[in-house]
């Protein structure tokens, strides 16, 4: 192409972005039509400092590199402005980059500076985005840097750098597989990574790097189920195709025994081939020492965690578990895979055809499974080809004695089809039935020999061949079949068909001695006009019958031969010639004519029409070697099961491990094996929950398994800044809450560290309730960060990880540090760090109140069983402190709601007057029953009022605004769940009676270690009391504890039991109707029973 | 995984090529282009095409091939999966995924591309996340854009991409908040030449147009969910929810997107809502034949069946069609062999009649096959399996929304044969 149409091609590929017309002035194009001058204009566009002249320079090379022309020489220039402070002109020299750094390493090492940079910058976007780029220039003496970029990645505190650290492992290992030792430390300490987020792609790198190492999974496995259904949709396809290689490797084969039974049973129906028979006795003499078969729980769990993601919308994602259900589930549970694969057939064609190509696999294997859905494999006259092949193959794989003639119908229309290829399938499909279900094989070869007076010649050859087919396998029953087809030769003028005819004839012609030699005699007649294909088969016909029958058919022959042996095509000739001397004996033949009958009517095998799908199960399904049925490179074969199950404690994860996640990061997904069985699967539903403050959910502390935010670090600011405060000379000690502290002082002296943090913990839920949304995230990663050594350096880091928002905050936070002492005539907003993604920072600003708080002594709650909050901050406040606890007592103007006390406290040195609350904010069905105004608090002054809230037996926080005669507050209260109930007494029979009626779904059982201080009945029993509002019922074991409460609004029953055990262990059920009060209510007091 | 993609048109251009790894030449299309001159229909290039060196992956949409190059083992629907993807959000970015679309907006479909997949890995395919990196064109942003010298690069980094609510942004806020969903249902049938029904089934989509400001939760709930057979859902449905009680519930993404769909099963009867009476045949003498259909409704439930039209793909040797329709208009077209009626509303006074005759080539035989028709028809206000969405609630927010539901019926594969 010459240079100027380039240009013009260029030019109006850049125009039409819809760009500014910079390209388009005298200056940068027109009168300069060479090559060289064009990129000079675009040199000097780059060079220029503004930027809008550079992202047009950079839009116009991005557009060459799209169309695939070279603009390698513009590379100089370019990366010049690898810092450009513009975000598109920076993301597009990235995208240039990344495609020339192969080709101009020196030049490209120019940039690395700048990515080094970026991987130290506080924004965790701007961390992932360096690395991925950094990772992405194939340059190999950066290798190093790389590596060393990879490693602190993977231990950033942000997830999305881990994810990213993750991706660029592959990266780096295909640039230099030297490195592959130290990619798996890597990879292994990413695999132990609890965030979903991570998961994916670091299974991702598993695979690509190291997946002969399934010694790494074993830790792991657990989290993985766990985690998968939270993981994004490309994620969840290569962990669920791991996964399917390691069950193959570490459980069982859970149909050893029924596999027995069931074949031979299928075997006497359908004749099943010969490895099948094998197989056969193999099992049997595994039989002989069968055990009876018990699935391994980690099995079970991977089957049942996997099964809902049939219901996802990524036919990658449904693929992989039908896969997997098909190679790892007991036959009995297989089914389940059908109705999804076929849902796919709905899909684009490509997705069909792959699904086809599968469920033709399947089919082979597990007929039964498809069968109901026959129906679906009904082929349409809109379909491509190739999909309606596959339906074909299907549909004949699903026949059996019971569908047969259904199926046939259907075929019959098929043939009638204008795809003439797609009726050459159909016939053979047709033949493949008729082999394999022996009661309809006449009906068949009816069928087919009426098909040989069709018009069409393809089908007519194609009947022809299956019928000869048909034929090699009972010839002796169809010798009629034979004599009608002898009769065709005088109309059938297909050539295939008629050699197809005249080989039949010849290989049976014992079976018609008296036609035979007569259609030689009309076939000798027209030899001449007759097409190649056919004169090669009188040739062998005539030199058969010479060879059974040379009374009658020697002159015949002899005809024949001459004929031929004067052809113009050479072929013939050759053939000709070689019968001749084999089968006339003359006085030079040789041994080999002693042999001609053998070689001539030697008894051929019958062909056997079977599936081109059949055996193709070995390869993994799903996977591309499986739909090329050849190996694809980097294929993973997937092993046999084991003989006996490898030691399934390599999965335990140590119990050390679990307690110390369930303390320090209880919210990091740590405690994934503390989450009862059934509410594994919800993880996904809780999340969501949680984000959106769903009311049920949304102080599900501690169950987070799989949940995990990115936004972690945002709230390691709260605890940083508790930290500088403690410098700045405020009472307490370096921990976080100094109001818990101080507030407790009295017990926390004996207190462990871990109680401490449980109840700040409990305490933060609704201290902070103003950013709800986000408030569980928060608690997440700040126990994280409070529990990590380098404390103080990851909170620095983290700080100032966030965006320019957070930065205003931070400004804000530092003034009012350096104002702390005397708040009351400096009246600032102090926030701890918060979620700096949080919808609305006005809101966040004004609704939050500071954690760690200087209590005054006086203001602690006078019973230790209640827990007070803070409402309002004294400095938020702007002296006016407010705290609250719920009372437990019955809130007399209203039963359906729960008392909350609350204590005003004014701080400053005048009056306060006209305390009143406002607009109160509720969901729906939630109701507040206000408190009568105060009208005058004196300074230095306490006063305590009483005020009702329906929570409607959720645990959304109740919003409303504090309003003093100057100021307005906003403020939100946040029942944990166990305020939510009030007691009710039971005698022990009611209680079993009403346990009774709440089994099944309503009722939640959960194992667990009782805390070290928490043996004794006592102590359970206050920890429960305190945990929830519940009273104690009667029971006649002393190893059991029993509770019973109801929740406030709507009455509901909750039961708790208390079983202990040997050494500490212990069993907690909750009964409660009310399924997700039931569920929370089991965390919290399995984490009061656990400290 | 995936290691480059090649985007052909129909003409056998290369119009743009994109490496995620090192750069595959692009005369690896070869291998393509022979497989698709083997074909012939571009419906039959087989989805994988095994080269010496690469696999090829490709599929066609909107008269463009999308082929992919990889060079591991890699599931083919993954791949399919996202090319499928990658076409979407081209659709969506720029109301098509057709090759002008594509080269005017060349920039920002680079720029889409170098987001959705790191390293041949995907790393961001929700459509939400993408159009906070990479803001969709817009006649008025370009306008702005000309002017103030600002870019289509989204200024703030993505949100969703860390949140666990991916498909969602953060900080929607709309002034008229609303939500709307189409209750889409298509039925699938084969219908024999005597009109008895050889398969049917029902296939619903529920699309969603929600634009609700902050974060609402919403929770849809049906008058007789236990009619549906089987289900998948976008991934912002909570399953559990729908396991234990039959809801949807769901935090939904922000602006259009599919909710669910479902599938009616085959065993439930399923209503028929129009007839066919039709009569096809070619004489044996002479080159012509006749053709004789007449449409009625069936079972519509009492509404009026719409945009009612009829394709047949009449076989080779019909040279042409002189036909008189009593209601609607036909075309013939030679080359392609398609006979297309187009109906309209069916009347259920005169019932719509196409007659007349058909002329076949000179000396060819007549076809043995009689062609099948396909029929297209839509009914408003309806689904034909008796689907009712009860009610819809939102929580997590105060405003109240404006909701809205629509039913539609349309016909899906609708064939009868002949």
């Amino acid at each position: 192409m010459s240079a100027s149409s380039a240009f013009n091609d260029e030019k109006g590929g850049s125009s039409s972005v819809g760009e500014p017309e910079y390209g388009h002035d005298p200056a940068s194009g027109g009168i300069f039509s060479s090559d060289y001058k064009r990129h000079d204009d675009l040199k000097e566009m780059l060079d220029s400092n503004k930027d809008s002249l550079k992202l047009e320079a950079m839009k116009r090379i991005v557009a060459m590199i799209a169309r695939g022309k070279n603009a390698s020489d513009l590379f100089p220039a370019v990366v010049k402005n690898v810092a450009c402070k513009n975000i598109e002109v920076k993301k597009l020299v990235y995208v240039y980059l990344v495609r020339y750094a192969e080709e101009q390493q020196d030049l490209a090492l120019l940039s690395i500076s700048t990515f080094q940079r970026g991987l130290k910058d506080p924004n965790q976007l701007i961390r992932a985005s360096a690395l991925r780029v950094l990772s992405s220039i194939r340059v190999t003496i950066i290798v190093p840097i790389m590596m060393l970029a990879i490693k602190e990645a993977a231990s950033d505190m942000s997830p999305y750098v881990r994810k990213t650290a993750a991706h660029a492992i592959p990266k780096l290992y295909s640039l230099d597989p030297e490195q592959k030792d130290q990619l798996i430390e890597v990879i292994e300490k990413l695999l132990a990574d609890k965030t979903t987020l991570v998961a994916g792609s670091v299974v991702m790198a598993f695979e690509e790097v190291c997946p002969e190492r399934i010694d790494l999974i074993h830790k792991n496995y657990r989290k993985l189920c766990n985690l998968l259904i939270d993981v994004e949709e490309w994620g969840q396809v290569v962990i669920i195709n791991m996964l399917t290689r390691y069950a193959r490797t570490q459980f069982l084969n859970p149909n050893i025994n029924e596999s027995l039974l069931e074949e031979s049973g299928e075997k006497a129906f359908y004749g099943s081939d010969d490895e099948e028979g094998k197989e056969e006795k193999a099992d049997a003499a595994a039989l002989a020492k069968r055990k009876p078969y018990v699935m391994d729980p980690d099995h079970r769990l991977l089957l049942r965690n996997t099964k809902p993601l049939l219901q996802s919308r990524n036919a990658a994602v449904v693929m992989a578990v039908a896969q997997l259900y098909f190679h790892l589930a007991p036959k009995a549970e297989v089914g389940v895979i059908a109705k999804a694969l076929v849902r796919l057939m709905r899909s684009h064609s490509e997705v069909q055809y792959v699904v086809l190509q599968n469920v033709a696999t399947m089919t082979i294997k597990r007929r039964g499974m498809f069968e109901p859905y026959l129906k679906s494999f009904y082929i349409r006259s809109t379909d491509p080809t190739q999909i309606k092949v596959l339906k074909l193959e299907v549909l004949t794989n699903l026949a059996n004695e019971t569908n047969i003639s259904t199926i046939l119908r259907e075929f019959q229309t098929y043939i009638k089809s204008m795809d003439k290829d797609f009726v050459a399938a159909t016939i053979q499909a047709i033949g493949r039935c008729a082999t394999n279900i022996g009661e309809v094989r006449d009906t068949c070869l009816n069928g087919l020999v009426q098909l040989l007076s069709n018009r069409d010649e393809l089908v007519v050859a194609e009947s022809v061949v299956v019928i000869k087919k048909l034929l090699q396998m009972q010839p002796e029953q169809h010798s009629d079949i034979i004599k009608h087809m002898a009769k065709l030769t005088d109309n059938i003028q297909v050539p295939m068909a008629r050699a197809s005819i005249l080989w039949l004839i010849g290989e049976y012609c014992e079976h018609v001695p008296k036609i035979a030699p007569d259609v030689l005699r009309k076939m000798a007649k027209t030899f001449t006009n007759e097409e190649d294909i056919v004169k090669l088969q009188i040739i062998n016909l005539a030199a058969k019958l010479y060879l059974t029958n040379s009374k009658q058919t020697k002159l015949l022959t002899q005809y024949v031969l001459n004929l031929a042996k004067y052809d113009q095509n050479y072929d013939i000739r050759d053939r000709a010639r070689f019968i001749r001397q084999l089968i006339v004996p003359t006085d030079k033949s040789g041994a080999l004519s002693k042999y001609a009958k053998k070689l001539f009517l030697a008894l051929k095998p019958a062909p056997v029409l079977e599936s081109p799908f059949k055996d193709r199960d070995h390869f993994q399904l799903g996977s591309l070697s499986h739909l090329l049925n050849t190996k694809a490179g980097g294929y993973q074969e997937l092993p046999d099961w084991p003989e006996s199950a490898p030691d399934p404690s390599v999965r335990n994860v140590e119990l050390e491990d679990v307690i110390s996640t369930s303390e320090g990061r209880i919210g990091l997904l740590g405690d994934w094996r503390e989450v009862p069985e059934w509410t594994k699967c919800t993880s996904r539903e809780k999340r969501k929950d949680k984000k959106v403050e769903k009311p049920f959910y949304s102080d599900s502390e501690g169950e987070s398994g799989p949940t995990e935010s990115a936004d972690s670090e945002s709230d390691s600011g709260s605890a940083s800044e508790s930290g500088s405060e403690s410098g700045s000379g405020s009472e307490e000690s370096g921990s976080e809450s100094g109001s818990e502290e101080s507030e407790e002082d009295s017990e926390s002296e004996e207190e462990e560290r871990d109680e401490e943090e449980e109840k700040k913990k409990r305490k933060k839920r609704p201290e902070r309730s103003g950013s709800e949304s986000e408030s569980e995230e928060e608690e997440e990663s700040e126990s994280e960060s409070s529990e990590s050594e380098s404390e103080s350096e990851e909170e620095s880091e983290s700080e100032t990880d966030s965006k320019k928002t957070k930065k205003s905050k931070k400004e804000k936070k530092e003034i009012s540090l350096l104002d702390l002492d005397d708040f009351e005539t400096t009246p600032i907003e102090v926030t701890p760090v918060n979620n700096f993604l949080s919808n609305s920072l006005v809101t966040d600003l004004e609704g939050l109140s500071l954690t760690d708080t200087v209590m005054n002594p006086t203001t602690i709650a006078p019973s230790g069983a209640v827990k007070t909050y803070e409402l309002l901050h004294r400095i938020t406040g702007e002296g006016l402190a407010v705290e609250y606890c719920f009372s437990r007592q019955p809130f007399g103007p209203d039963p359906h709601m729960v008392a909350v006390q609350i204590q005003f406290t004014n701080n400053t040195s005048s009056e306060t007057k006209n305390l009143h609350m406002e607009e109160p904010k509720l969901l729906s069905g939630m109701r507040i029953k206000e408190f009568p105004e105060i009208e005058v608090l004196p300074p230095g002054e306490s006063a305590t009022v009483v005020m009702g809230i329906d929570f409607c037996d959720s645990t959304q926080a109740a919003n409303f605004q504090l309003c003093t005669h100057t100021k307005k507050f906003f403020v939100s209260i946040q029942p944990p769940v166990g305020e939510l109930m009030m007691p009710v007494f039971l005698t022990e029979n009611e209680f079993k009676k009403e346990q009774g009626k709440l089994m099944g779904m309503n009722e939640i059982t959960e194992k667990l270690t009782l805390g070290e201080k928490c043996q004794s009945d006592h102590a359970i029993v206050q920890r429960v009391t305190s945990a929830a509002n519940v009273s104690r019922v009667p029971c006649g074991s002393d190893k059991e504890c029993r509770f019973a409460g109801k929740t406030v609004t709507s009455g509901s029953l909750v039961l708790v039991t208390v079983v202990t055990k040997e050494e500490r262990a212990a069993q907690l059920t909750v009964n409660c109707e009310k399924m997700v009060i039931g569920t929370m209510l089991v965390k919290d007091i399995l984490q009061a029973l656990t400290q | 995984m995936i290691h480059s993609l090649f985007l052909i048109n129909s003409a056998g251009d290369i119009f743009l090529e994109k490496h995620w790894k090192s750069v595959i030449s692009r005369s690896v299309c070869d291998y393509f282009f022979e497989a698709q001159e083997k074909a012939g229909e571009p419906d039959n290039v087989p989805p994988v095409i095994r080269t010496p060196h690469h696999y090829l992956i490709n599929i066609y949409r909107e008269k463009i091939f999308f082929v992919s190059v990889i060079q591991t083992e890699v599931p083919p629907l993954f791949v399919i999966e996202f090319l499928h993807r990658v076409a979407e959000m081209f659709q969506d970015y720029f109301g098509e995924s057709s090759e002008a679309a594509i080269k005017d907006n060349v920039v920002i479909v680079y720029e889409l591309l170098e987001e959705m997949l790191d390293n041949g890995f995907p790393l961001a395919t929700e459509s939400n996340i993408l159009k906070e990196l990479i803001k969709p064109p817009t006649i008025l942003r370009s306008v702005v854009n000309t002017i103030t010298g600002s870019s289509n690069v989204g200024e703030t980094l993505p949100t969703g991409q860390l949140s666990t609510i991916p498909w969602r942004r953060a900080g929607v806020k709309y002034t008229n908040n609303e939500a709307y969903f189409d209750v889409v249902e298509e039925i699938d049938a084969i219908l024999d030449k005597s009109g008895t029904t050889v398969f049917a089934e029902i296939q619903g989509v529920i699309d969603a147009c929600v634009k609700l400001s902050g974060m609402p939760d919403l929770t849809l709930s049906f008058m007789n969910p236990r009619l549906l057979d089987d289900v998948s859902f976008h991934p912002c449905v909570r399953f559990k929810r729908w396991e234990s009680e039959r809801v949807l519930s769901f935090v939904p993404p922000d602006g259009n997107f599919q909710l669910m769909s479902y599938h009616v099963s085959a065993q439930n009867l399923v209503a028929i809502p129009v007839y066919v009476k039709q009569n096809i045949s070619f004489f044996e003498t002479g080159s012509s034949g006749r053709l004789d259909i007449t449409v009625g409704p069936k079972q519509t439930m009492g509404k009026t069946v719409e945009c009612v039209l009829v394709t047949i793909h009449m076989p080779k040797v019909i040279l042409s069609a002189n036909l008189t329709p009593t209601q609607g208009t036909y075309t013939y077209d030679p080359v392609t062999k398609i006979l297309m009626w187009d109906i309209g509303k069916l009347n259920h006074q005169k019932l719509p009649n196409l007659k007349g005759s058909l002329s076949l080539q000179s000396g060819a035989a007549k076809p043995e096959e009689n062609p099948s028709l396909n029929i297209e028809f839509k009914i408003q206000q309806l689904a034909i399996s008796g689907l009712k969405v009860n009610r819809l609630d939102m929580y997590g927010e105060k405003y109240k929304p404006f909701k809205g539901v629509k039913y539609v019926t349309k016909a899906g594969k609708f064939q009868v044969r002949t």
